[in-house]
């Protein structure tokens, strides 16, 4: 790591042996194989301790050591004794092997520090630093070194040995990116779609159904004021990447409180349906307070209003829930008779302004 | 047992288990070279210095327990219906990473306890290396020889946050979900590149089945083979520049002071480990972190309250939620700003902020020596101030990012306590710049003020005209020693020559805003040893001689910053 | 004087002064983090259809918000339609009668005066004014009889995101919050379910069944009554706290420690 400066390591030769740390014992002499015969006493910077400090924290350290080793035996024992599977079977055997880890651990360490403290001499050694920089003849040399070699190597001279070399390795470079073109498809246009725009296997729009439950919901039950549902698209109750686009909310209004930013034409007797996918960064906006009508996002508190077209009122989101347009079947069951209107969940580069091109195509959103 | 080893006849040999080997070895490699120039090696005693340590023993204790846990986990995001012993999740459909992460704690004995133990790591591992960087910023660490060394820092807790990300998102749980839904909906807010960046990472749409498995290899191979190689080349830098010291009786720019690797730092640095180890096997066993039973299993349908991330991503969850609702649409193309602001912005002032410094510092004081000896953080109060801006800034966003939190149990408005962020985090950093600067050079005062007029001794001496006074003594000396290592901070030259034109890097707008600064960042604001004309002068001079003694002998071997 | 001094130059006292300070960050911090309050009484839900006393006791506690006949006033909303299980709700969790005005009224202890036979006594009263949900029978909430896994599903589905994946509570606008669940009692969930109290959205029986219903307090309760395996649950509110102690007990307990290991040792004598 140092070897490379000789004579800079040289100087600390000169400075008197026992500053830069003469062996206080005879631990070091095999490696330094010098015979100095200086008692630890006299070395500059080490002082050792008090013999009766010394005594004391040897049985200190001894005696953390002890624990160490009765909490190491306890240790194993306790993965022997204590069996897991349930709640509190874990809860115990994750005390027993902690608690005694903990133990070990510490009465180590404690022992460590008790003999670094009261045992090993105390230290105030004074040891040289030298500038980082190599001085200026191994500088010289160096360069002088690097110039010959490149001459050598004829790189700078032989011009078609470098351009072809040049050119060999650039598409090698470019291989490895080109490798990772399959991590994924192209977005295309798939973030503009949802499968409410689908069709069951007999044609039938999609049914909104409970989440959790995979239960149709009948309009005539959802019919308190005030109520609320999360609700998946039928047939792809499991399907996470489906449910990250297509999960909604239903929310039962009283009709007179529905305003006019909210598409009544895609309501149901109060009932209205928004993307549950958050605006901002797509957390599911889940939070909805029957008594204000507001749609907080638990992420960041984009609150949006449910009576008015799900438009912000407060926090970093910039547009509205996507409504959904719902209806019932023959069955009086919740149907969507079509996709979001719009893109729905956080906002994309080509996503533009989904939103005032459906306007301009006449539709309310 | 110093007795013992005193007595022990100087000609004792080394144990043969200790000499067979290093010789086997030195007659291979030659490692006696080494060894003998590095054994002694003198490390510089500091509480300050092991804080970075807290970050490589988490590290150490990160990869065994981390280990540990791949022997279980399953990286796929395959559905399967649950069947273990957890009653409240039985029958429920999840996946296979899910499932096998319930699996560890709850059917591996010891699984739960290194589980708890590796995110537990995790945290402190972040932690220390903040309180690391700190410790350097503020005493102006960084300074050459070792800007390298803060830059491959600074790369280090970059990466320890992508790492962060990629190791909570693993076990695919409701509230690790939330994070991995955010961190795609930052994505692909991004310009032009963003719906491209989304599907490659995820294998196509959200949240797709390939993410789980490719955030494993990132964060068991890819993220911490280079967190080895960084954090060995931080070491070896540190090595060979020899670590700075605090400034001190004896102690200069061209030495170093303190105790020698071997035995004392070792010792104490094995210690630390242990220290380190334990807090977190009493952490994972005390303290229940990331219950991912009580999450549920991930579905991007659902969200709990008060889902936040883990604390060192907390600023930038904190900026997302003060940022104001803003959205550009041009030509049909989508900014985003409300998302990509908050997200990129503060992540992007910290981190360049904090690489880009010491090359700034340098560009302002003009000063290219070497620096071995740190500064006392009152004494650069430009920087103590920018930095005590910088954490306040952060520490805001943290705030933020739990104000909900803060909503639910202290009953205070949401949207009050956002409002307040968005005023407090162009205000905060401000005022505190200004508090910590004048607090800089009143701490300076102070200290002149002790160099001048010594310490109050906490004696009482009535004159002879019946006057009572308290006398003051002179600093202990090593106290001493670490006051008037202050130096003051490198300015460029005054610019101008006789005929008042400045030298040639100062010309222009920029070389001018260049020696503006440079003439308010350095410079000797409150310079030492400057005569005060007032009678308690006087009071130094009798007190000198009797008591100095006395207070030097209690002071000894205390520095005046521990 | 000199003692004083002395001791704050003891080696020591650094550690004291830590020690001090964290301990003052832990009681800081326990002072003004919530305190769970004491579980009502289980609510017997035997029915005492005495219209007439719940009448009187009406006239003399709620009339003066509630308004004559509960048909609202300024100060409180008409009871007429929101049935007897409304009022068994918001009375044994105390919310009612209301003390204070506030973005929303707490639970707390009762006042003694209501008692359960009191308050099914109003609730008959307002039942009869007008109909709405009653009060669940006791087999209608027992935990033991629901499936919490089946629950949990419906619970992360509806409820989680106010109230906390383990029903912790939340934050909601303006000042409300969405109260933790703790102390609820079956009846009081479920209740709250079919009645929407406050800022509470409605799920009304025939979406959410009973049956459904009784699987989400079988969740509920089984989840709150767990024992936390890996040691305290730390309020069981995820990264804000485990942060918290990661900061205060972690890098504060190894900022200790690397005080100590660098400490230098003071002579015996002095």
């Amino acid at each position: 790591m140092t070897d490379h400066n000789p004579e800079i390591e040289r100087p600390e030769e000169r400075v008197p042996k026992r500053v830069i740390g003469t062996p206080p014992a005879a631990t070091e002499r095999a490696v330094l194989g010098e015979d100095k015969p200086a008692a630890p006493a006299v070395v500059a910077g080490v002082k050792p301790q008090d013999p009766r400090t010394v005594r004391k924290g040897e049985r200190l350290a001894a005696l953390c050591f002890t624990i160490t080793f009765l909490a190491g035996i306890g240790f194993i024992a306790s993965y022997v004794i204590f069996q897991v599977g349930d709640l509190d079977g874990t809860a115990a055997s994750n005390l027993a092997l902690g608690g005694t880890l903990t133990l070990a651990l510490l009465g180590l360490a404690l022992g460590m520090v008790v003999w670094a403290r009261m045992v090993l001499p105390k230290y105030s050694v004074v040891q040289e630093r030298h500038v980082m920089a190599s001085d200026r003849e191994v500088r010289s040399d160096v360069a002088e070194k690097f110039a010959q070699g490149v001459e050598e190597s004829g790189f700078v001279k032989r011009k078609l040995l470098r351009r072809t070399l040049l050119a060999a390795v650039a598409p090698l470079g470019l291989a490895p990116v080109v490798l990772l073109r399959d991590l994924g498809p192209l977005p295309e246009t798939k973030l503009r779609h949802t499968v409410w725009g689908e069709k069951t296997k007999d044609g039938k729009p999609l049914r909104l159904v409970v989440e959790g439950t995979g239960q149709p919901i009948r309009a005539a039950d959802f019919n308190t004021p005030g109520g609320l549902l999360s609700v998946v698209p039928e047939g792809y109750e499991h399907d996470l990447t489906v449910l990250a686009k297509a999960t909604v909310i239903l929310v039962n209004l009283r009709p007179e409180e529905i305003k006019s930013g909210t598409n009544k034409n895609w309501t149901y007797n109060g009932i209205v349906a928004y993307s549950k996918i958050c605006t901002h960064v797509g957390c599911p906006a889940a939070l909805y307070e029957q008594n204000t009508h507001n749609i907080l996002c638990p992420c960041h508190q984009s609150t949006f209003d449910a009576t008015d077209g799900a438009k912000v009122i407060f926090g970093p989101a910039a547009r509205p829930l996507p409504q959904l347009p719902i209806d019932v079947d023959a069955e009086g069951y919740l149907i969507a008779t079509g996709d979001f209107p719009v893109p729905v969940g956080p906002s994309f580069w080509e996503r533009g302004d989904a939103e005032a091109e459906y306007r301009q195509k006449g539709g309310q959103v | 047992m110093s007795t013992e080893t005193g007595n022990r006849p100087e000609t004792a040999e080394i144990p043969k288990a200790v000499s067979g080997p290093s010789s086997y070895l030195d007659e291979r490699i030659g490692a006696g070279n080494f060894i003998r120039r590095n054994m002694r090696k003198v490390f510089p005693d500091h509480w300050s210095f092991l804080l970075g340590e807290i970050a490589l023993y988490s590290f150490i204790i990160l990869l065994l327990t981390g280990t540990f846990l791949t022997l279980w986990f399953k990286p796929s995001m395959g559905h399967v219906i649950y069947d273990g012993p957890y009653a409240p999740l039985r029958g429920v459909m999840m996946s296979e990473a899910y499932a096998s992460s319930l699996h560890i704690s709850f059917e591996v004995r010891g699984g739960l306890l290194i589980r708890q133990i590796h995110h537990w790591a995790a945290l402190l591992f972040v932690a220390g290396m903040m309180a690391h960087m700190l410790r350097v910023f503020f005493t102006g660490a960084y300074r050459k020889p070792r800007e390298l060394n803060w830059i491959i820092g600074v790369l280090l807790l970059t990466l320890a946050l992508a790492e962060g990300l990629t190791g909570y998102s693993l076990p695919d749980d409701l509230l690790s979900g939330a994070g991995l839904r955010i961190t795609q909906g930052v994505a692909i807010s991004l310009p032009l590149v963003g719906t491209y960046v989304s599907f490659f990472l995820f294998g196509g749409e959200y949240p797709g089945e390939d993410v789980i498995s490719r955030f494993y290899t990132l964060h068991v191979l890819l993220i911490p083979g280079i967190l080895v190689a960084l954090v060995t080349a931080h070491m070896v830098l540190m090595w060979v520049q020899k670590h700075s010291q605090q400034p001190g009786k004896g102690r200069t720019n061209m030495n170093v002071v303190g105790g020698p690797f071997f035995p004392s730092f070792a010792l104490k640095a094995g210690s630390y480990f242990l220290f380190t180890f334990a807090i977190l096997a009493g952490l994972g066993t005390f303290a229940q972190i990331n219950p991912i039973w009580l999450f549920g299993p991930y579905t991007p349908a659902d969200i709990s309250a008060g889902s936040q991330p883990d604390f060192y991503m907390g600023f930038l969850e904190g900026s997302l939620r003060i940022m104001p609702a803003w959205e550009i649409n041009v030509l049909g193309y989508t900014l985003p700003m409300s998302v990509i602001i908050p997200a990129l912005l503060p992540l992007g002032l910290v981190m360049t902020g904090l690489a880009l410094y010491p090359f700034i510092e340098q560009w302002v004081t003009g000063d290219r020596s070497e620096h071995h000896v740190v500064d006392r953080p009152r004494n650069n109060p430009h920087r103590t101030s920018i930095g005590m801006s910088a954490i306040t800034f952060y520490g805001l966003l943290w705030l933020l990012g739990a104000n909900d939190e803060l909503a639910a149990n202290f009953h205070i408005s949401l949207f009050a306590i956002t409002r307040f962020g968005q005023i407090a985090i162009i205000v905060g950093p401000i005022l505190a710049y200004i508090i910590t600067y004048r607090m800089c050079l009143g701490l300076q005062r102070k200290d002149a003020e002790v160099i001048g007029h010594g310490v109050e001794s906490g004696v009482i001496k009535r004159l002879p005209h019946g006057e009572f006074i308290e006398v003051h003594v002179p600093p202990a000396e090593d106290i001493e020693a670490h006051m008037r290592g202050k130096t003051p901070i490198p300015a460029l030259p005054d610019g101008s020559d006789e005929k008042g034109i400045p030298p040639k890097g100062m010309r222009g707008p920029l070389g001018r805003l260049r020696g503006r600064m440079s003439r308010t960042y350095g410079g000797e604001k409150i310079p030492m040893d400057q005569p005060h004309g007032d009678d308690h002068g006087a009071h130094e001079e009798i007190g000198e001689h009797e008591e100095h003694a006395a207070v030097g002998a209690t002071g000894e071997g205390r520095s005046l910053d521990r | 004087m000199t003692r004083i001094t002395a001791r704050r130059r003891h080696p020591l006292a650094r550690y004291a002064v830590l020690l001090l300070a964290l301990a003052l960050l832990g009681v800081g911090y326990a002072a003004f983090s919530p305190k769970s309050q004491s579980a009502d009484a289980a609510i017997a839900s035997g029915k005492v259809d005495d219209v007439k006393a719940g009448e009187e006791l009406f006239k003399s506690h709620c009339l003066s918000c509630h308004g004559p006949e509960a048909r609202g006033t300024a100060d409180g909303p008409t009871l007429v339609g929101v049935g007897a299980a409304a009022v068994d709700f918001q009375m044994s969790s105390g919310r009612m009668p209301a003390t204070t005005v506030g973005a929303q009224v707490p639970r707390k202890p009762l006042p003694a005066w209501v008692t359960q036979k009191k308050i099914d006594q109003i609730a008959a009263y307002v039942q009869s004014l007008g109909g709405g949900p009653t009060v669940p029978s006791k087999d209608q909430v027992d935990p033991a009889k629901g499936d919490p896994a089946k629950g949990g599903e419906l619970f992360r589905a509806n409820c989680i995101s106010c109230h906390n994946w383990a029903g912790a509570g939340g934050a909601l606008t303006q000042g409300k919050y969405a109260p933790n669940l703790n102390s609820s009692s079956p009846a009081q969930i479920y209740e709250a379910m079919i009645t929407g109290p406050q800022a509470m959205p409605v799920f009304n029986d025939s979406t959410i069944t009973p049956q459904q219903k009784r699987d989400m307090i079988a969740y509920i309760v089984s989840v709150r009554e767990q024992t936390d395996p890996g040691g305290f649950g730390l309020g069981r509110i995820g990264p804000v706290t485990e942060g918290l102690v990661a900061w205060i007990v972690g890098i504060g307990g190894l900022v200790l420690a690397a005080i100590w290991i660098t400490a230098k040792r003071r002579q015996a004598n002095d």
